[in-house]
């Protein structure tokens, strides 16, 4: 058995939720003075139970978490939004403690919960290599070492004494993650860093993370990606509602767990804004449902040659041209299928907005998705300034799932490997003799 | 040797050991030296990123002292014609504006850390100490410019033969800084550690700063002020430093010296306090900011 190097013993996390105390000075003064005259609390909202500040609702993100990795093991870790991953790397990077419990690691860990931390736009790309490195835990001396390397492996040579305010979003990922990929920690924590960058660069980063595993280092891995997870990791851990539902070297099973476990709370073709959870002027969603041609909710399997369409209600009180609202599609994987926006078309098309309550809806195409389950998020930003509702960050998701109605064609009625389903025209005709 | 033993024996060898509560106590500076390359490059970072892209970069740091010594001359010495004690206005006030600038840059500096970092410390460890101490020494760099301005025309009015009578008081000009930087830190940690969970209290600090000023020697000489004001005067840790550096220079001073290692006693009073509540917050500050 080989040397273990991260031990966690009991590990709880509580948060309160609601406010912690109320901000300023002078209400939490006004709070304690009502409190003192036996008043009810000033600030509580009418209709809203005053709880008090103190004894407000409880959250144990993580509770009585148990587990250890041995030297070299690539581990995943998978769950639903709220299961508590980000909580569980967030007390392993040190960014917060835990309420109860211990964790004891051999070696030096570094965590990646974000690439490009302590970035100054201001400075040259070759500078914030240095402090970029510096913030992770290198000293000058390994990082001057490893300098080429880095540079050479960012691929952005030619601006390295850019400042990189100058940068292209994708240029900036990219030299960001050569700086953490030449960290060399004993154990390194990736969180969902890999959701970021153009296809390439996911694989370049997946290879590094996996060169990093076989060199004999220790990772642990967050991520919604399952197809990453099962190629990266030799064990996996399914949270659920802060506590291990699965630990298991069969990776694939947990994997299957997790679906099973996520398709079944959820496998409705509709959602509402029932909590009031996203309220923003700009796009107040009300609803986001899967109806089919009668405009009834599909809460079943259906033909891939069905009409589907996603219909978007939203109530928008403050108007900007550049709202654009669309979905993600994602297999059951957690692999992403397409975005689509209603701004896919030529600007004159586009239907003027105004304050009010509208619809927005569009047919998924037919006979191209695969058979299987299928899940839709809702998405929404003023593009390129700001995500009102960004894909992978608990937006509103709703699942579908397509079974039959492949193709017309006698020898094909089952499920075919791919991603993609399409039924696609071919012509066929002989070639004539004299027209050789 | 038998496995329980062996597995003890590997227990104690824990690198790392992430537990719900650190004592109040467990400061954890050797961390920070760990870290020294980093506080080098904040240092860097701070003097470097911040006047990029500006016209006049690091004269910054000559022209605020010599645009307010100018004001106060006018302000102070002409209209109001507060006494300087024999020395020209322009130099006192310049003398004033030079000290108190380090003291306050670095109180103000330091005491927004938490509030202005969340966002970095959210994401990554490192000693969170780290920053506040380098902003300490980055305003050395800042105050080194700013006293070179004051000795320019230090030299000019002993050239021109105003009677000025420097002395061996300023080989303590170190342990005035150090002073200073101890208070500073000390106050800003202290600020910044309340500031997580009260934010009106970083607007409290720029005025506080201001008034702060007003009760330290800076434009008028402790000899001027008599009465209930005086003892106030004399309790502000700061009165010590700034005629301390005054007599080394200039020569005058009403104050006796040795109230310097009051206010050495006082930055580290304020500096241990700053750092065990600096130390408690951070343990906690990324669930309450």
């Amino acid at each position: 058995m080989s040397e273990t190097v991260i031990s966690v013993e009991h590990l709880s996390k509580r948060y309160q939720l609601g406010v912690i105390g109320t901000g300023t000075f002078k209400d939490d003064a006004k709070v304690w003075f009502a409190k003192l005259r036996g008043k009810p609390n000033p600030l509580a909202k009418i209709g809203e139970e005053d709880y008090g500040n103190r004894d407000g609702d409880i959250l144990w993100a993580l509770r009585d978490v148990d587990f250890t990795v041995p030297k070299g093991e690539a581990l995943g870790i998978i769950g639903r939004n709220g299961a508590g991953k980000s909580t569980l790397l967030k007390i392993l990077a040190r960014v917060t403690t835990p309420t109860l419990g211990h964790v004891h690691v051999r070696g030096r860990i570094a965590s990646l919960l974000e690439v490009g931390t302590g970035f100054h736009p201001e400075l040259t790309g070759r500078e914030n290599i240095f402090l970029n490195g510096a913030i992770m835990g290198m000293t000058r001396a390994e990082v001057t070492r490893k300098l080429d390397e880095i540079i050479d492996f960012s691929g952005v040579e030619r601006f390295i004494d850019t400042p990189v305010k100058r940068y292209s979003s994708g240029m900036y990922v990219r030299l960001a993650f050569a700086v953490a990929a030449y960290l060399e920690p004993e154990i390194l924590i990736v969180d969902e860093v890999l959701a970021v960058g153009d296809a390439e660069f996911q694989k370049k980063c997946l290879g590094k993370m996996g060169d990093v595993a076989h060199e004999g280092r220790t990772v642990l891995f967050v991520s919604h990606n399952m197809n990453a997870i099962e190629q990266l990791c030799s064990r996996c851990i399914l949270l659920k509602a802060g506590q291990i539902e699965e630990i298991s070297d069969n990776v694939r099973g947990v994997i299957n767990n997790y679906y099973s476990n996520s398709f079944e709370v959820n496998s409705q073709g509709l959602w509402t804004n029932q909590e009031n959870q996203y309220v923003d002027p700009n796009f107040y969603p009300l609803s986001f449902s899967l109806v089919n041609e009668n405009n009834e909710v599909i809460n079943s399997s259906v033909r891939n040659d069905s009409l589907i369409s996603v219909q978007i209600t939203a109530k928008i009180e403050l108007v900007d041209p550049s709202l654009t609202i669309g979905y993600a599609i994602y297999t059951e994987d957690g692999e992403l299928l397409y975005w689509s926006y209603q701004t896919d078309a030529d600007e004159n098309q586009w239907t003027k907005i105004r304050p009010g309550i509208w619809r927005f809806q569009s047919n998924l195409p037919k006979r191209m998705l695969n058979e299987g389950e299928y899940r839709l998020e809702l998405i929404a930003s003023l593009h390129f300034r700001k995500w009102l509702l960004e894909p992978l960050h608990s937006v509103p998701t709703i699942n579908l799932s397509i079974r039959g109605g492949l193709s017309d064609s006698a020898l094909w009625i089952i499920k075919r490997p791919g991603l993609l389903a399409p039924v696609i025209t071919w012509e066929t005709e002989e070639i004539l003799d004299n027209e050789k | 040797m038998s496995h329980s033993t062996k597995s003890e024996t590997l227990s104690d060898k824990w690198d790392l050991d992430i537990s719900p509560q650190r004592g109040w106590f467990d400061l954890q500076l050797g961390d920070l030296w760990r870290y020294r390359d980093l506080v080098k490059l904040f240092v860097w970072r701070d003097f470097v990123a911040g006047y990029k892209q500006t016209i006049l970069g690091p004269f910054w740091y000559v022209i605020q002292p010599i645009l307010s010594t100018i004001v106060f001359t006018i302000v102070f010495g002409n209209v109001a014609k507060l006494s300087t004690d024999g020395t020209p206005p322009f130099l006192f006030y310049l003398a004033g504006n030079t000290i108190w600038g380090y003291f306050a840059g670095c109180f103000l500096a330091t005491s927004n850390t938490f509030v202005n970092n969340a966002a970095i410390f959210g994401k990554v460890y490192f000693p969170r100490l780290s920053v506040p101490v380098s902003v300490v020494i980055s305003n050395i760099i800042s105050f080194a410019i700013r006293m070179v301005v004051f000795l320019v025309f230090w030299v000019y009015f002993l050239i021109i033969g105003v009677k000025l009578q420097p002395n061996i008081w300023i080989l303590m000009l170190p342990v005035l800084l150090l002073i200073m930087a101890g208070l500073g830190l000390g106050f800003g940690i202290i600020v910044s550690s309340l500031t997580t969970k009260y934010r009106d209290l970083q607007q409290l600090v720029g005025f506080g700063v201001q008034l702060l000023m007003y009760l330290s020697p800076v434009i008028y000489p402790v000899s001027s002020v008599a009465g209930i004001w005086r003892v106030l005067i004399y309790v502000n840790p700061m009165t010590p430093i700034i005629e301390v550096f005054r007599l080394a220079f200039l020569g005058t001073s009403a104050l006796n010296p040795i109230w310097l290692l009051y206010s050495g006693g006082f930055a580290v009073v304020v500096m241990f306090i700053g750092l065990l509540l600096f130390n408690h917050t951070e343990a906690s500050f990324m669930d309450t900011v």
